[in-house]
């Protein structure tokens, strides 16, 4: 992200109606400690206003976060509003209460990362500086 | 009451002399009602165990401090136990929180954990009903039947507790912005059961104010779900006067990231708004604070929750005495359900969450809980296997059964830790509430977004201090095997939300459409004035009329709720 120094910019977001915001929020502030620009949607946002406002936003990357166990379909949603939107260079990444059997369909649905609890918060940062990166 | 060698020496000792006198009164009162488990409680290698034990030395300031900081269990200030007996008399409820899928599904659940020893139930509804929309809105795709069970109209209601009949059975039930609803169904399948409300023993949560902050639950703004409770106190002091009418809750709070004092004080801070709404309300103090319950989380840190627990007992016993002049000791009863904390456990290395659940289990025990839910070693990863849910359950068994625990009240008391601990939890939560009084109570601070910042920053500490490795998660940042265990994980089924849909459809084209327009038509109108809201919504379900169709009426009156974005 040091690259002509204009930070890349975040949308972190809960989509449906899942309220646990403690995962969420960290990760927002541990981003924003590590420098970047992030912004946090709240909690019960609908995957056509989480795609609208990371459109409005001009955000690089998309995480969302679920303990609700809706993460396949509504992550489906957002992949489907992204690309009828033209907007699926939008980097998308996943975290949350998510089992191991559905990591696999996140990522050919086109979820870049999936992070899960007990995650170290260095390893968070270096994958997100990675996938910003290319 | 009690014969042993000691009773010349006791006379010399005024925490003995009280001592007796309790026994005398208070013990022996509950005592002739409820008789102890056994005539006699032995250690494990047949030493005796006294109901209660207290301080030896007589000196003035140990005497008063016993007296007035600690006392008797049943007595005020209560920081010893709500009852004077606790588990010598009757054992915690064991009750596992559980429900997903359709009704028919989480009711072969319930039917599951009560022959396997439950000795309550605990329902977990999906997060549409929770927020009070039907399986059939586009909102709820997706979220149909996933972290709980899908209940949408009075006969799904009936499927899920068919089978069980009411009046045997204590059932709680995790519903806030929509409890009055899920209330008013409980008491319909109660009356087609031929169970009269007055014999229905529960609890709904009903304690909307940390959705707002920690829970994420909310439909209606703070006033007009305000309203909706007191309606819920007053209608159920006339007619289900044994049901819990609120169970206010700590557990999301800490859930959320808050520290052990912040439970205490957002949570206390949270009754006094309902109580001063209550009471705004035109109700007395002493007829609807007995029915006052709470629920909080049990972390790993085994002294500190203890204390957190009598500090709790001790704080809100002298708020209701002195804040709000209740004159019945069962007003002043800080009386809580207990959950272990779901934070606490790792998705690395799940079968260390065992461990760590019997220790929670324990601490709960010492702090002297009325019920308790263990979680399952799984839930960091998924809802749990029946497998993992008894296992939990054998962990509860395990300590009522085998430690000995349940043999002495208050195990812990007169520990100097303890005792300091217990203090110092009480004065920094007190101060809480103070600088939220300060702010003009509970809605202003949540207004200024006070306990959510307060919540965010604990979380964020904690959260470091893992990263950082100075605060040590077993399996996450130390110990930590490269290859993971694979086991079997729940998952709800496929099906469950096109069935879901078939039925209520179903249902739905059953009823005369004319009646259900009349029903919320009333329901609008009560919701315009000031009447009571629980007859009406009771006359809506008992016709069938739906979650979504009662909360989208009252939401024309009262207005949707949403969260101010960072």
């Amino acid at each position: 992200m040091s690259e002509e120094n204009i930070p890349k910019r975040i949308l972190i977001g809960k989509v449906g109606l899942d309220g646990h915001h403690r995962g969420a929020k960290y990760v927002t502030n541990i981003l924003r400690a590590a420098g970047y620009e992030v912004i946090y949607t709240g909690i019960r946002k609908s995957p056509e206003q989480i795609v609208a406002s990371a459109i409005q936003e001009d955000v690089a990357m998309i995480g969302l976060s679920f303990l609700s166990g809706a993460h396949l379909p509504l992550f489906h949603q957002v992949v489907d509003l992204l690309k009828a939107q033209d907007a699926d260079d939008i980097i998308l990444v996943g975290g949350g209460v998510i089992p191991p059997d559905d990591l696999a369909a996140l990522k050919a649905m086109g979820v870049a990362e999936v992070f899960t609890p007990g995650v170290a918060d260095q390893n968070i940062i270096e994958k997100v500086a990675a996938l910003l990166k290319d | 009451m009690r014969n042993t060698v000691n009773d010349t020496t006791t006379l010399e000792n005024p925490v003995e002399i009280e001592k007796q006198r309790w026994e005398q009164t208070t013990v022996a009162k509950v005592n002739q009602k409820f008789p102890e488990l056994k005539a006699q409680f032995t250690t494990s290698s047949g030493l005796p165990v006294d109901r209660l034990y207290v301080p030896e030395g007589a000196d003035v300031a140990t005497v008063n401090n016993y007296l007035t900081k600690l006392g008797f269990p049943g007595e005020y200030p209560f920081t010893r136990g709500v009852q004077p007996t606790m588990y010598r008399g009757r054992l915690w409820t064991m009750r596992q929180y559980a429900g997903f899928g359709d009704a028919t599904e989480a009711n072969q659940r319930y039917k599951y954990l009560l022959a396997k020893g439950a000795t309550g139930l605990s329902v977990a509804f999906d997060l549409p009903t929770q927020i009070g929309y039907d399986s059939d809105a586009t909102i709820a795709r997706g979220e149909v039947g996933r972290v709980g069970v899908a209940i949408s109209t009075l006969s799904d209601m009936e499927r899920l507790f068919d089978g069980i009949p009411l009046d045997k059975v204590s059932t709680s039930m995790t519903i806030n912005s929509t409890a009055a609803i899920l209330l008013a169904m409980y008491i319909a399948v109660a009356e087609k059961q031929g169970v009269s409300p007055a014999a229905l023993t529960g609890t709904i949560q009903n304690d909307i104010l940390k959705e707002y902050f920690a829970r994420g639950t909310y439909r209606f703004p703070p006033k007009p779900s305000l309203r909706l409770i007191s309606d819920i106190f007053a209608y159920c002091v006339s007619h289900v006067p044994k049901w819990n009418t609120i169970s206010i809750s700590g557990y999301h709070i800490r859930e959320a990231g808050s520290t052990a004092a912040q439970e205490i004080g957002f949570t206390l801070a949270d009754a006094i708004c309902y109580i001063d709404t209550a009471l705004k309300a035109g109700l007395k103090v002493d007829e609807f604070a007995p029915q006052l319950a709470f629920f909080f989380a049990c972390h790993t840190d085994v002294l500190e929750e203890v204390a957190k627990f009598r500090a709790a007992r001790r704080l809100y016993a002298r708020i209701m005495k002195e804040r709000f002049g209740a004159q019945d000791p069962k007003s002043m009863m800080l009386r809580f359900h207990t959950q272990t904390g779901g934070v606490t456990l790792t998705a690395q290395q799940p079968d260390n969450n065992v461990v760590r659940v019997a220790l929670q289990t324990f601490a709960a025990i010492c702090g002297g809980t009325q019920s308790l839910h263990t979680n399952s070693k799984d839930e960091a990863l998924a809802l749990p296997t029946e497998e993992s849910v008894r296992l939990a359950l054998r962990t509860q068994q395990i300590v009522a059964y085998e430690s000995g625990l349940i043999n002495t009240i208050d195990p812990l008391a007169g520990s100097y830790y303890l005792e300091d601990l217990t203090d110092r939890l009480e004065a920094e939560a007190e101060n809480l509430i103070k600088t939220i009084d300060e702010m003009g109570g509970m809605v202003a601070a949540i207004e200024k977004g006070y306990p959510q910042s307060e919540i965010e920053k604990a979380a964020y500490a904690y959260g470091r201090s893992i990263a950082t490795g100075e605060r040590v998660i077993v399996g996450v940042n130390q110990f930590t095997e490269t290859e993971e265990t694979r086991f079997q994980i729940f998952s709800v089924p496929e099906e469950v939300e096109r069935r879901q849909l078939e039925s209520l459809t179903a249902t739905k084209a059953a009823r005369d459409a004319s009646q259900v327009a009349a029903a919320l038509a009333a329901l609008e109108k009560a919701a315009q004035g000031t009447d009571n809201l629980m007859p009406f919504i009771l006359d809506a379900v008992r016709l069938n009329v739906s979650i979504g169709e009662i909360c989208h009426t009252l939401e024309t009156v009262f207005g949707e709720y949403s969260e101010n974005s960072i």
